[in-house]
C-alpha cells in the first residue's frame, strides 16, 4: 500500500512539475480570455456607427412631422441640399452614404418600396440590412396611422405560442421548453469532458509505460514492486494530475470570465446593445432569461456532479487501463503499436458519435443499449443523465461499467506484466489472449 | 548457513524450457558465480530469485525461509539492461528506488549523502539523469542497487559497457560489500572475471546445471595433470618415452602426466639426468577452458 502511495506520488508529481503541465495548465485558460477579448473586440468594432445623409425630398416618410429617424447602428442627418449638389460634397461633409428616396406612392396598400444608397464604398450587408429594417419600422408606422392601428392593438394580434413537454411517466414534474436545450448544451459539455480525458491521459499512462519499458527501469523497479502496483500507481497517478487540472481550469476560468466581464463592461454593453437593435425580433425578452436561469437552478446539480465523477473515474480506469496493457505490448518502435491503439480508439470514437445521437434523442432504444455497454457508456452516460432518465437504468450502467472497470484493470494487469518484460519481438492480438491466461 | 537455496528449479515459456531443475546453494558472504552462454538462462533465473516471474516447481529458500513478496527488500538487483528515468533528477530517483526498497525518506537522504560522497558525485545530485554521462549513470545505478543495503547482491553482467577506471571502482566497491559481509550473486559469461572474484560458482547451459562447486575444487575436478617445468641444461635424451611434451622452447618445457606421483618420478628422473630445475608448477585449467571443454560448441550462440 505504503509502496503505491510512493508510485503514486512520483507519477503525479514528476507530471505536475513539469513546465509543459504548468503552461499548459495556465495559458489554455489565459488563451481563452484572450480569444474571448478579441471576439469583444472584433464584435463591438462591427458595431460603428456611420453616419448617413437621408434625403426625401417629396417628405415621403414623413420625417420632419414626427421626428427623428432612429436606428442603433446608422446615425441619420437631413441636409436640406438636392441629391446632385451633395453627391459632390457628401464625404467632405463626413458622410459615408446617400439614402435617397425617390418619389413613388407609400398608403396602406403598398407593399413594394424603393430607395437609392449612393457611396463610394460597396454597400455592406450589415448597412443594408440595418437601413431596410430603420425604414421599414418607419413605414410600419405611417401604415399604422393611415390604417388607424395603435401599437396597443397590434400587440394584442401577436400570440406567443409555447410548447410544453409533458413527461406521462413522472406527471408531476413540470417541464419547461428551456429544459431541454440547457440539458442538449449540458450533455454534450460533460460528454466532450470525458472523451478529451480518455484521450489525453490515456495517451499519457500509455507513453508513460512505454517509456519505463524502452529504458528499461521497469526490470528493477518490478523487483521491488508489484506489475500490478506499478500499473495502478501510474493509472491514479495520472489521473489525479488530469482532475488537479480540471480543478484549476475549474477556478481560473470562472474567475477571468468575471474579470474580463468587469473590465470591458463598456464593451460588452455595446456589443449587447447592438445586438438587441439589429435583431429586435431575435433576442430573447426579460421573461425568457428569466425563465433560462430559472431553469439553470432547476437542475439537482449534486446528482449530476456525482454521476459525471462515477462514470468520470469509471470511465477513466477502464480504458487507461487499456492503454497501459497496450503500452506494456508495444517495443520500441510506436509505429508497431498503432495497430494495437486502433483496439482502443475505435470504440471511444464510436462512443462519441453515438454521444451526439444520444443527445438529440435521449430516449431512443440506442441510447438505452448504448449507456448500458461499458466501453459507450463513460461517454454516452454522462450525455444523457441531465435528462433525468430512469434511476434503475443509471444504476445499472455504473454497475456494469464499474465490475468491467476492475475487470479489464485486472486483465490489464496479466498483460502488463508480461509484456513490460518481453522485448524484440512484435505483439499480435493472440499474444494478447496467451499472456491474459498465462500463469506467473 | 545459505543466503539461498534452489531445489529443482524449473521455468518454462510455452514449448522453451528456460530453467531445467536447476539447484544450488549460495553459501553467506560468498561471492557467486552465475556462468553461462548467452541464453542459458541466466536472466530466467534471477527474476524468479527477485520474485519478478514465479517457478513452475521446485523451491526456493532465501536465509532458510521460502521465497516471499517480502524478501526482494534484501535483494539489490542490477539489471543486465542498465535504466534509469531520464528525466529525473539524481537524488529524487535515488531516493524514490530507495524508498520502494522500503527504506524511510530519512534513511534514503541518509544513504543518498554518503554514496553521493564515496562516488565523489555530490555536485549532480539536482542534475538530471540525462545530463549524465553513461559512467555517471552506471554510478547512479550501482547506488540504486546498494542503497537498502541488501543481504544478497544480484549483479547481471556488472561490467559490460562500463570503462576500465569505473569497472575498477565499482570491482572496489563490490569486493568492500563483500568484506561487510554481502553476498554476491554474480551473473555473467565472461570467465576471466568469474576466476578474479568468486569463490563459488554454478555453471547452467540450456537451462540445465552442468556444474557446481568451489572455483579451486571445479579446477581440481578438470585439471589434466599438465605441469610446466623452467630448467637449465639440457632435458634428457629419451624424455619422451616416458611423457608428453605439450609445447617446448630454450628454457621451459610444458608435460602432460598422470597423476601426482608420476610427478614427483618425473621431477626425480629429471634431477637424476642433471637437469636444473628452476621451477616446477602444475597448471591448473582457466574456468574458461572448462567452460568451453564442457559447452562446446554447443550453445545457443
Amino acid at each position: 500500500m505504503n509502496k503505491l502511495w510512493l508510485i503514486i506520488g512520483r507519477e503525479y508529481l514528476s507530471r505536475v512539475k513539469k513546465k509543459t503541465f504548468i503552461l499548459t495548465t495556465i495559458f489554455a485558460p489565459i488563451g481563452f480570455v484572450i480569444f474571448w477579448i478579441a471576439l469583444i473586440f472584433i464584435m463591438s468594432s462591427g458595431a460603428e456607427t456611420k453616419k448617413v445623409a437621408l434625403l426625401d425630398p417629396s417628405n415621403i416618410l414623413k420625417i420632419e412631422e414626427t421626428g427623428k429617424l432612429r436606428d442603433g447602428l446608422i446615425m441619420y442627418n437631413y441636409p436640406k441640399e438636392d441629391l446632385e449638389s451633395l453627391k459632390k460634397t457628401f464625404e467632405e461633409d463626413g458622410f459615408r452614404g446617400i439614402l435617397h428616396i425617390p418619389k413613388q406612392n407609400l398608403d396602406s396598400m403598398t407593399t413594394n418600396f424603393e430607395i437609392e444608397y449612393y457611396s463610394n464604398e460597396s454597400l455592406g450587408m450589415n448597412t443594408e440590412s440595418n437601413i431596410k429594417e430603420g425604414i421599414e419600422q418607419r413605414i410600419k408606422k405611417l401604415k399604422m396611422t393611415q390604417l388607424n392601428v395603435n401599437e396597443l392593438t397590434l400587440s394584442r394580434l401577436e400570440t406567443k405560442i409555447e410548447v410544453l413537454p409533458k413527461n406521462i411517466g413522472a406527471a408531476e414534474k413540470e417541464v419547461s421548453s428551456y429544459r431541454a436545450k440547457i440539458a442538449t448544451i449540458l450533455g454534450y459539455i460533460m460528454m466532450i469532458l470525458i472523451y478529451s480525458v480518455i484521450f489525453i491521459y490515456g495517451n499519457m499512462v500509455m507513453r508513460s509505460v512505454m517509456e519505463e519499458k524502452t529504458n528499461r527501469i521497469v526490470e528493477v523497479l518490478i523487483s521491488s514492486v508489484k506489475p500490478f502496483q506499478l500499473m495502478l500507481g501510474k493509472i491514479i497517478g495520472v489521473g489525479a494530475v488530469g482532475l488537479t487540472q480540471f480543478a484549476i481550469w475549474a477556478i481560473t476560468l470562472p474567475l477571468l470570465y468575471l474579470g474580463v466581464a468587469f473590465v470591458f463592461a463598456g464593451k460588452l454593453q455595446a456589443v449587447q446593445q447592438t445586438l438587441n437593435t439589429s435583431t429586435t425580433s431575435q433576442t430573447p425578452d426579460i421573461g425568457d432569461i428569466g425563465a433560462i436561469w430559472q431553469e439553470l437552478q432547476n437542475f439537482n446539480y449534486t446528482y449530476i456532479v456525482v454521476i459525471f465523477l462515477i462514470f468520470f473515474l469509471a470511465g477513466y480506469l477502464l480504458y487507461a487501463s487499456l492503454f497501459a496493457a497496450v503500452g506494456a505490448a508495444m517495443g520500441d518502435d510506436w509505429g508497431e503499436g498503432q495497430s494495437l491503439t486502433l483496439i482502443i480508439t475505435i470504440p471511444v470514437i464510436i462512443a462519441f458519435y453515438i454521444g451526439f445521437a444520444v443527445v438529440e434523442n435521449p430516449t431512443s432504444t440506442l441510447a438505452v443499449w448504448a449507456s448500458m455497454f461499458p466501453l459507450f457508456s463513460p461517454i454516452v452516460m454522462p450525455a444523457r443523465i441531465v435528462f433525468d432518465p430512469p434511476i434503475i437504468e443509471v444504476v445499472m450502467s455504473i454497475v456494469i461499467l464499474i465490475v468491467t472497470g476492475i475487470f479489464f484493470t485486472w486483465v490489464s494487469g496479466r498483460i502488463y506484466r508480461i509484456g513490460i518484460l518481453m522485448y524484440g519481438k512484435k505483439t499480435t492480438i493472440k499474444d494478447f489472449m496467451k499472456w491474459m491466461f498465462r500463469k506467473d | 548457513m545459505n543466503v539461498l537455496e534452489l531445489k529443482d528449479v524449473r521455468k518454462t515459456y510455452q514449448e522453451h524450457v528456460a530453467c531445467n531443475n536447476i539447484s544450488f546453494d549460495i553459501p553467506e558472504g560468498k561471492i557467486f558465480g552465475l556462468l553461462g552462454p548467452n541464453g542459458a538462462g541466466k536472466t530466467s533465473l534471477i527474476r524468479i530469485i527477485t520474485t519478478i516471474t514465479r517457478a513452475d516447481s521446485g523451491s526456493i529458500l532465501f536465509r532458510g525461509e521460502p521465497l516471499n513478496s517480502t524478501h526482494p527488500s534484501q535483494i539489490g538487483y542490477m539489471a543486465e539492461e542498465r535504466g534509469l528515468y531520464k528525466k529525473m533528477k539524481v537524488e529524487e530517483q535515488i531516493t524514490y528506488l530507495a524508498r520502494l526498497k522500503g527504506l524511510t525518506k530519512k534513511e534514503a537522504k541518509k544513504e543518498l549523502g554518503y554514496w553521493l560522497e564515496k562516488f565523489n558525485i555530490q555536485d549532480w545530485r539536482s542534475k538530471k539523469v540525462e545530463e549524465l554521462s553513461k559512467g555517471m549513470q552506471q554510478k547512479i545505478q550501482f547506488i540504486t542497487t546498494v542503497i537498502h543495503k541488501p543481504k544478497l547482491l544480484i549483479l547481471d553482467e556488472p561490467f559490460s559497457g562500463l570503462d576500465p577506471v569505473n569497472a575498477n571502482l565499482i570491482g572496489d566497491e563490490i569486493d568492500e560489500l563483500h568484506k561487510q559481509g554481502t553476498t554476491i550473486l554474480f551473473s555473467t559469461h565472461r570467465m576471466e572475471q568469474v576466476e578474479q572474484i568468486c569463490e563459488h560458482i554454478v555453471l547452467i547451459n540450456k537451462g540445465t546445471n552442468v556444474l557446481s562447486g568451489s572455483v579451486s575444487d571445479i579446477k581440481a575436478q578438470f585439471k589434466e595433470f599438465l605441469f610446466e617445468v623452467s630448467y637449465r641444461g639440457a632435458l634428457p635424451n629419451n624424455i619422451e618415452e616416458h611423457i608428453t611434451i605439450i609445447s617446448q622452447d630454450a628454457s621451459k618445457v610444458v608435460v602432460k602426466l598422470r597423476d601426482v606421483e608420476h610427478a614427483n618420478n618425473f621431477l626425480k628422473y629429471l634431477l637424476h639426468h642433471g637437469t636444473i630445475v628452476t621451477a616446477f608448477n602444475e597448471i591448473l585449467p582457466t574456468l574458461n577452458e572448462i567452460f568451453i571443454k564442457i559447452v562446446g560448441g554447443k550453445s545457443d550462440e
